[in-house]
């Protein structure tokens, strides 16, 4: 176990290298031997129809992604309520904790068909409930976390100073708890887009990305299908890159 | 702590657990009594239907059935005549989505540990690999399914044979790889640099070490991970029956009684409470290897 | 560990002939330790003393080859530091007691010997040995979280002296303890090593527990790491008891490491 040390540009450079090789694995597979399945088409065949059918992949991206942003400010508001709820209370944190041990388990997909019924099949409700049902778990159990997260000698310092229950949560609970919303947020955001297309596969509206990539696989437009692909992997790297810079700024040092 | 404590512990979680769930049903009955039959839609332009936004859904029977029809409806026969009562093909396409995906929950764990103790080998691996690892999960590459469902097709047809059970798989794996993987390293990485000096005063290699320390030290940051892994590989295999269509699974099933809930609005609560068993299960038997592991999970306190 | 090969018998347990270790950080080169020349004779009990960052800890560091020496020679009993280590010749105790959490007392202590391929039978009997060296015999199926600190490092020390090292590290050993544990220990510790005829090196910042303990003790001072003197402070045939903490002779010595440490006489009246 030498522990050489490795230059730090390599830090940057690695998973560059790792980026290109990949891409020139999937190249020389696809174009060079051309022994692809023919569901597997080129990356570059991919980027043509990305950039041909861009109106048609940016509307169904429009609708995912709102979707996913629905659910998740819902989902996010209604975690941080809980949350705060059961720091305060301690029966309702006893009635919620082991229903959230189970959200956080069962694959909350299946109930959009259900959803679908509730609210009828021509809305995209059902979607932005289990995006939000999706988006409540981490932010419920991280904003959790980041409430009983003051330290005693903290707490004495204040009560010490004769501070109000209210003065107490905005100069100590507030600012301790924000840096843990923000992770909650984040990891929620993946899970909001993930949810929110995949819900698609469940019925409903006859549009969004999840539909078209149905769609197009089944027909085997195979180039066209993964440039819906590629729409959806840019929806979650815009949320995950958004909300990562959303933790940045509330976190001068991470958690944990 | 003593037994006795924590068992009343676990007594009064689970009472509360109970009440929560009483909570629940208590909500879904009431908002079904008091609430509109048409539900409570916001912005919605006159004699034009489906315009607006519904809130607050539906209450009539085939909306929202009440709780004692979603049970009974179990124990009625599936589609008339003298097929078995719903809960029968209910249990049996969970089965079926349960061993899809424990196989994919195995190649998941396979895949991630093997990546994760890599990682923690050769710091340039981890540099190479991570962001990709942490990016490929921030995106919806679930999204592929119904893309590998038509590679496995073409696999099948021409190279060699290829179950569509697999393709299932192979999609549950995909989802489950990654807690592991992190997991894993993670774990690789816990023990303090204190043990690994003591390891090395010992003149004793990364074998040893790895299998005397750092595998025993990762246990509590794996146990999460395969938990993790178990639900999502669950998710995963739901997801990738009903995206490409595979029959004989939970989703499959739920899909299908979902289209007919105008006439049998109780008959798709089934797989739903199956698929939310599932999940249930899937966690619950990770946690019970857990039980087997407790020794390694010994306060972190100690030492 | 036993080694096949007996080094020669007038092998000093350490000697260190201008023994350096430079880091090199983002704001140019540290110096942590430069220019040691020190020699531990086998059997002998030395401690090294001196503020933080006088590079004691690195000292003992790169005795037990956990860290590589940038200049200097490092030799212990005659051969290299990294082959001494592969021999087993020295046991290491560090500040924490560092017991794996999911072994018993009995498994921690037999680590070592685990590693090494010793038998089970001789590694049984080895642990019982051990366990009634440190005074745990009913302790040795408890788990390290049921112990006390005092007790868990008792465990590390016995852990350490598994292999029947010919040399002791110890890095602060009794530095998280309390008062009272601590001298119970440091009693413990003169008749182990007694008993165990091993050489030790260690590493402290209390004046009246390197008196204590040792038969000479080092004196090391910060920017840059140096040893700035070496004080005899053994008390012969007397017996390292509670009396002796009383005893003139070891406030005289308590006083000459003060002033040592200080580099100016130390007034009577501060003392304690």
């Amino acid at each position: 176990m030498t522990t050489r040390v490795l230059a730090s540009w390599l830090r940057i450079a690695a998973p560059i290298g790792v980026g290109v090789l990949g891409v020139a694995a999937w190249v020389l597979y696809v174009d060079v031997l051309g022994a692809a399945p023919r569901m597997l088409p080129s990356p570059t065949t991919i980027g043509v129809e990305l950039v041909e059918r861009w109106g048609i992949i940016s509307n169904a991206m429009l609708i995912t992604a709102t979707n996913a942003l629905i659910g998740l400010v819902i989902g996010a508001l209604v975690a941080i309520v809980f949350a705060a709820l059961a720091a305060a209370v301690k029966p309702i944190d006893g009635m919620l904790a082991p229903i959230v041990a189970a959200i956080a388990v069962v694959p909350i997909v299946a109930l959009t068909p259900i959803l679908n019924t509730m609210f009828g099949a021509s809305s995209q409700f059902g979607r932005q409930a289990v995006a939000a049902l999706a988006a409540f778990v981490p932010v419920f159990v991280n904003v959790l976390r980041g409430l009983r997260q003051t330290t005693p000698v903290h707490r004495d310092l204040l009560r010490a100073s004769a501070a109000s229950a209210a003065q107490t949560f905005r100069v100590l609970t507030l600012p301790t708890a924000l840096p843990y919303l923000m992770t909650g947020l984040r990891i929620a955001s993946s899970l909001a887009v993930i949810a929110a297309l995949v819900a698609e596969y469940f019925g409903g509206p006859a549009d969004g990305i999840g539909t078209a990539i149905a769609t197009y696989a089944k027909s085997g437009r195979a180039a066209l299908a993964w440039a819906f692909v590629a729409g959806g992997i840019l929806i979650g790297l815009i949320f995950f890159l958004v909300t990562s810079l959303l933790e940045k700024l509330a976190t001068r040092r991470p958690p944990v | 702590m003593t037994a006795a404590r924590s068992s009343a512990r676990r007594g009064a979680a689970a009472l509360w657990g109970a009440v929560g769930i009483l909570a629940v049903v208590v909500l879904w009955e009431g908002y079904k009594f008091l609430g509109p039959a048409e539900g409570v839609t916001i912005g919605a332009v006159e004699g034009e239907t489906g315009s607006g936004v519904m809130i607050l859904p539906r209450t009539h029977d085939r909306a929202m059935p009440h709780l004692i029809d979603m049970v009974t409806r179990l124990f009625q026969s599936t589609s008339g005549g003298d097929t078995p009562p719903l809960i029968v093909p209910v249990i049996t396409a969970a089965l079926t989505t349960l061993g899809i995906a424990a196989v994919g929950w195995l190649i998941g764990v396979a895949v991630g540990a093997l990546l994760g103790a890599l990682m923690q080998r050769w710091r340039l691996v981890e540099w190479g690999l991570l962001p990709w690892i942490v990016v490929s999960q921030t995106v919806p590459l679930i999204a592929f399914a119904p893309v590998m469902n038509s590679i496995g097709l073409q696999i099948d047809r021409d190279v060699m044979p290829w179950p569509q059970w697999l393709s299932v798989a192979v999609i549950a794996s995909y989802l489950a790889f990654f807690p592991v993987a992190v997991g894993m390293l993670r774990g690789l990485e816990a023990p303090d640099r204190i043990h690994v000096d003591l390891m090395r005063s010992y003149a004793a290699g990364y074998w040893p070490t790895l299998l005397r320390l750092r595998l025993p030290a990762a246990v509590p940051h794996l146990l999460p991970a395969l938990r993790l892994a178990a639900a999502n590989a669950v998710l995963g295999a739901v997801v990738a029956e009903v995206s490409i269509g595979m029959r004989g699974g939970i989703g499959r099933m739920l899909i299908q009684l979902a289209g007919q809930a105008s006439s049998d609005p109780a008959a798709p609560w089934g797989p739903t409470f199956g698929s939310i068993a599932l999940g249930l299960i899937a966690a619950g038997s990770v946690a019970l290897v857990g039980l087997g592991l407790k020794n390694y999970r010994r306060g972190e306190a100690a030492a | 560990m036993t080694t096949t090969e007996t080094p020669r018998p007038a092998a000093p347990a350490v000697r260190a002939s201008g023994v350096g270790r430079v880091f090199s950080t983002a704001s140019g080169d540290v110096i942590a330790l430069g220019g040691v020349e020190l020699e531990v004779a086998a059997g002998e009990f030395v401690s090294l003393i001196g503020p933080s960052g006088c590079g004691k800890s690195t000292l003992l560091r790169l005795i037990a080859d956990l860290d590589q020496a940038s200049t200097g020679e490092l030799e212990i009993f005659g051969k290299p530091a990294a082959r001494a280590r592969i021999d087993q010749d020295y046991g290491i105790v560090f500040q924490q007691a560092g017991l794996l959490p999911w072994r018993t007392v009995g498994d921690n202590i037999a680590l070592p010997l685990e590693l090494h391929k010793v038998d089970k039978a001789e590694r049984r009997a080895r642990v019982a040995e051990l366990a009634e060296l440190v005074g745990l015999t009913e302790f040795v199926e408890s788990y390290p979280d049921q112990l006390s600190g005092g007790m868990q490092q008792r465990v590390a020390i016995a852990r350490a002296l598994a292999a029947r090292p010919r040399l002791l590290l110890m890095d602060e050993p009794f530095g998280a303890l309390d008062e009272m544990t601590r001298e119970y220990l440091q009693s413990e510790l003169t008749r182990i090593a007694a008993e165990t005829g091993a050489a030790v090196v260690f590493v402290t910042h209390s004046i009246p527990e390197a008196v204590f303990l040792s038969d000479r003790v080092v004196v090391m001072s910060p920017r840059p790491g140096r040893i700035t003197d070496v004080l005899t402070t053994g008390f012969g045939d007397v017996a390292r008891n509670e009396a002796l903490r009383e005893s003139p002779a070891y406030f005289d010595r308590v006083t000459a490491v003060r002033e040592a440490l200080h580099g100016a006489p130390v007034e009577r009246a501060n003392e304690r």
